[in-house]
């Protein structure tokens, strides 16, 4: 049974106090903030190294913290079946223009979720094979999670909303 | 019929052709399967053997080209709102629509967030009978069912619904 | 009658969800079928692009969101307490498991987990394996439907209206019961349910038996799933896929031992792995036969809880169960995933709270089908057509959890 601690001394020891920022405050399962540019470099780490093992990726969000904060977040959980204990990983990109890493080479869950990430968000992921919207329409404009998005008024001719007749 | 087996009309029914052609197509309507979520349930279960379906002659088929009347059961989404137009345009006439569910109906429960939502299949396809509830159970469909053979009932021979739309359109 | 306001142009289909293999990137003996959104067989609104040489499938391309219905834009706009009616409408086969991951996830960010009573929790739990044989018997009808065996969808059915109404007695509606709520229930169980639900399981048992010689033990069934979709448990781990597929592959990993949430750790029953009895390990075969084993474990399941509200925790007048809901649910600023076993795998919820309103900042839906879908692609590839409606079936899919 591993615990945080261990795991976050594996990292530290690994990348160092630029790369690994330290501990997400407030979060269930603990949490570790990471440099954005580098956070394929720590997943890899975290599957092959045998200490650690963190094979399965549970969900991959997408968060947009508004246009005040100005930030976007993406967070990584991950599980180790073997050693049975969970992480979360946090990733903070600007929101003009974000750019992430992908993951996609190392957990082939993260293919899908990184493109719904990209279509609802508008996150781009770097090196992703195949980035294209996955549940919108692919003609549709605009990112539908972000705080400040507004519905076009018509798509296709209809309305989108219902305007009751007398 | 007489005892000897011969009877009183000598096997001769009079009738309007417009009665019996209506009680033809409305004995046996053919609904295209066409569900789309969790209202496609409730008709699996009310053609199944629970509130069976195919004592009034409905029997569920694949094709939209051999399907009398299209029961859109579940939400409409805008990516799939061409694809609901498509299949409508493929049936042929007499064809009939169903709106099953609320979400069918005028968006449902998605009215007010739902960015890809269609509020109301009627914005994408004329509609003849809507069916309310969130699901609504299969007595509910076969009640919209049973709407829809009273309505086929007073259809008309000489004025067929299909060529009053296509004169209304070129009007 | 409301206006028809759809504008039609014989490009819109292309534009909205554009094929990937088109003639530049096709050989020249290759063709592309496309199992559209509409076919009796896809358990949803799912669009296959595939690519066969012959009858011999080369690429599966799957094409979602034809069902998008932005759950997660209502999880951030509308407050804890009124998301559970749009949960259950994710997965619509099982909506109490789905209801129990998103209480037990806020009722953790509140705190209150501990104070939650014993009674409530062997409720939540019986109706949830309630929920979870009915998911099944879904999934194994309409897969030997798929297969061609229309008779034991029939039979399956028939017992699957049995649990409607017993469910229909507890919560109201058939299908979507916004029945668990954060804190409690909506209401007790009603009086004589504990009665009818232990008739109806001595009723069910042999009816599970006929399932399996019927279908599962079917010989034609056999040959058409055994050896089919072999899946590695390796790849299925790195696919992300959970539940009985992966449980079918050899991995004894279910998350009631595991995280042993709620009252399953007092609760004595066993977890099927498949064995690769019929052919490779982790086929089509296997898969049905953890959903059919695990129906079993259930109805075990549903013996001990009905034995504990006979007896500890017995009803009384006393007994409410909306004591711990919270008036004002304002969880402090915090991030939390929860996860839970959905009969198809694991379902989880991501949420932000700030601390500082009713509303969720980010309520993400970690949905199981999303993650089994994917790997369609790797088990396909090689296989026939009317073997890969065979794999579709054995995924289970509910396009309502895929899309969201």
């Amino acid at each position: 049974m591993k615990s945080f601690s261990e795991v976050k001394e594996i990292l530290l020891s690994t990348f160092g106090e630029e790369v690994i920022l330290g501990e997400g405050a407030n979060s269930t399962p603990k949490s570790l903030l990471v440099k954005a540019d580098q956070i394929d470099l720590v997943c890899k780490e975290l599957l092959q190294n045998p200490g650690t093992y963190f094979d399965l990726l549970s969900c991959l969000t997408g968060l947009d913290n508004g246009p005040e904060k100005d930030t976007m977040e993406v967070i990584y959980n991950l599980y180790s079946i073997p050693f049975d204990i969970s992480l979360m990983l946090k990733v903070e990109v600007p929101r003009k223009d974000p750019h992430v890493p992908s993951v996609s080479h190392i957990w082939s869950t993260a293919n899908w979720h990184e493109r719904e990430a990209f279509d609802l968000l508008g996150i781009h992921f770097t090196g992703h094979p195949d980035l294209r919207r996955i549940l919108m329409p692919a003609d549709w404009e605009g990112h539908p999670l972000q705080k400040d998005y507004t519905e076009p008024e018509r798509y296709r001719g209809m309305e989108t909303v219902r305007n009751e007749e007398e | 019929m007489q005892q000897n087996g011969q009877s009183n009309n000598a096997g001769v029914i009079v009738s309007k052709l417009e009665d019996l052609t209506n009680w033809a197509r409305l004995s046996s309507i053919w609904p295209m399967g066409f569900g789309l979520a969790c209202c496609a349930i409730e008709m699996m279960g009310s053609m199944a053997s629970g509130y069976d379906l195919d004592r009034f002659g409905v029997v569920p088929r694949a094709s939209p080209r051999l399907s009398d009347v299209m029961i859109v059961a579940g939400t409409v989404t805008y990516k799939m709102a061409d694809r609901v137009r498509r299949l409508y345009e493929q049936m042929a006439e007499p064809r009939y629509v169903i709106s099953m569910g609320s979400c069918a109906n005028c968006g449902g429960p998605y009215w007010e967030h739902g960015y890809h939502v269609v509020k109301g299949v009627d914005k994408i396809i004329p509609v003849d009978v809507y069916v309310p509830g969130c699901p609504p159970r299969p007595e509910a469909l076969i009640g919209g069912i049973i709407k829809l053979r009273e309505k086929i009932d007073g259809e008309s021979l000489i004025a067929p619904k299909g060529l009053i739309n296509a004169m209304k359109q070129n009007a | 009658m409301p206006e028809v306001q759809y504008s039609y142009h014989k490009d819109n289909l292309a534009k909205s969800e554009p094929n990937i293999y088109h003639k530049g990137n096709l050989r020249s003996e290759e063709m592309v079928i496309n199992i559209g959104p509409q076919h009796p067989s896809t358990h949803g609104v799912l669009r296959l692009e595939v690519v066969t040489d012959g009858e011999i499938v080369v690429d599966v391309v799957p094409h979602l969101g034809y069902l998008h219905r932005c759950f997660e834009k209502h999880g951030e706009s509308v407050p804890f307490n009124q998301v559970i009616p749009f949960v259950d409408r994710m997965d619509y086969m099982a909506a109490m498991n789905n209801e129990h991951a998103y209480a037990m996830g806020v009722e953790r960010m509140l705190g209150i987990q501990d104070q939650i009573p014993k009674r409530v929790e062997y409720i939540r739990v019986l109706v949830a394996e309630l929920n979870r044989i009915a998911s099944h018997f879904v999934a194994i009808g309409t897969y030997g439907l798929d297969i061609g065996a229309v008779t034991p969808f029939l039979w399956v059915m028939r017992d699957r209206e049995h649990i409607l109404r017993m469910l229909e007695w507890v919560s109201g509606a058939r299908m979507l019961y916004n029945y668990i709520w954060i804190g409690g229930l909506f209401y007790d169980l009603p009086v004589g349910f504990e009665e009818r639900c232990a008739q109806f399981i001595n009723y069910l048992k042999p009816k599970l038996k006929e399932l399996d010689d019927i279908l599962v033990n079917n010989k034609i069934f056999i040959d058409r799933t055994a050896n089919v979709g072999v899946l590695h448990r390796d790849l299925a781990i790195n696919y992300g896929v959970t539940g009985p597929m992966l449980r079918a592959s050899g991995l004894k990993f279910d998350l009631r031992k595991v995280d042993g949430y709620s009252v399953y750790p007092e609760l004595n029953f066993n977890v099927p792995i498949g064995k690769g009895e019929k052919g490779q390990l982790g086929d089509c075969w296997d898969r049905t036969w953890v959903r059919a084993e695990e129906c079993k474990e259930s109805v075990k399941i549903i013996e001990q809880c009905l034995a504990k509200l006979h007896g500890e925790h017995k009803r009384s007048k006393a007994f409410d169960p909306r004591q711990v809901v919270p008036k004002k649910i304002r969880p402090k600023a915090q991030d939390l995933y929860v996860r839970s076993e959905n009969p198809k795998g694991e379902v989880g919820f991501f949420f932000r709270a700030d601390g500082r309103s009713d509303i969720a900042l980010r309520c993400k839906a970690r949905s199981c089908c999303f993650s089994n879908l994917s790997i369609l692609a790797e088990l396909s590839k090689g296989h026939m057509v009317a073997d890969l409606i065979a794999i579709v079936g054995s995924l289970d899919l509910v396009l309502g959890e895929v899309d969201r």
